[in-house]
């Protein structure tokens, strides 16, 4: 799983400016967990999407603000997150899962069967 | 503990962080809170003419565990996040790691007319909302002219 610069640039390039929100990656014998923070995403205006081999996480901050408020200072600027990896052809994209609680992205993309550890046996002759 | 950009945008982003980071450096009387970007969880301040409103962004953490207290005209956030990465004796490989785990504490300083009393705090979808009043004296008033 490789993030692919090149192709969230040229994506940027064409839609909206958005955040590029932190998150975590690790990988065990049966797949890859991806943590991701995207405060104040609520669950219908997630967007995952799984093309080919790029796996995108859009999201739109929902804040409730009152009418007649100013921003006086800003440090999450623009109300969208937007991040895309590719993955790679061992993973099984068809059976991705997602969780969103507390703002946080869990998604979990299992391996293929055939790419799961197999112990090679060695025998002595 | 020196924290990456929580949200880098771009390379102008990344760009316009250096140039902070410079300064930082080389400012011989930065504020006396630093220059509070940059750290967990990220803060948004806005202001009406009823209310300030903080918008703490803290995903991930439990919202009984954050403690939020004002005292002298300042507002302290604090808590802790447990990080989501396995442990070192788990057969996982680490592949990015970017979200913040442990301790954290911010302050913001709030304007003079606030209403200490008068303070709701809601925690939704990560973020954490503190709307404070501001004392009714303070707000404006149209005087009618006889």
């Amino acid at each position: 799983m490789s993030e692919s610069n090149v192709a969230s640039k040229a994506e940027a390039a064409h839609s909206e400016a958005a955040l590029l929100p932190p998150v975590d990656v690790f990988e065990d014998a049966s797949g890859i967990t991806l943590y991701a923070d995207l405060p104040g995403v609520p669950r219908d205006k997630l967007i995952l999407q799984v093309e080919s081999d790029t796996l995108t996480i859009e999201g739109e901050v929902n804040l409730d603000t009152p009418a007649g408020m100013e921003a006086s200072h800003a440090e999450v600027s623009l109300p969208r997150y937007r991040r895309v990896f590719t993955l790679s052809k061992e993973l099984d994209s068809e059976k991705v899962s997602a969780e969103l609680k507390n703002g946080v992205l869990r998604l979990r993309i299992p391996k293929a069967e055939h790419a799961q550890p197999r112990r090679i046996e060695v025998r002595v002759e | 503990m020196p924290y990456r950009s929580l949200y880098p945008r771009d390379l102008f982003a990344e760009l316009d962080r250096l140039q902070r980071d410079m300064q930082q450096a080389f400012e011989l009387s930065p504020s006396i809170r630093g220059l509070g970007r940059g750290g967990f969880p990220a803060i948004n301040v806005g202001s009406s003419p009823n209310s300030v409103e903080i918008y703490a962004f803290a995903p991930g953490v439990d919202p009984t565990a954050i403690e939020a207290q004002i005292e002298k005209g300042v507002l302290t956030i604090a808590g802790e996040r447990k990080p989501d990465l396995p442990g070192k004796d788990e057969k996982a490989t680490v592949h990015i790691d970017e979200r913040y785990a442990g301790r954290f504490r911010r302050v913001v300083s709030l304007p003079e007319d606030i209403d200490p009393a008068a303070v709701q705090a809601r925690y939704r979808d990560g973020v954490l909302h503190i709307s404070i009043q501001r004392r009714q004296a303070a707000q404006p008033r149209r005087i009618t002219i006889e």
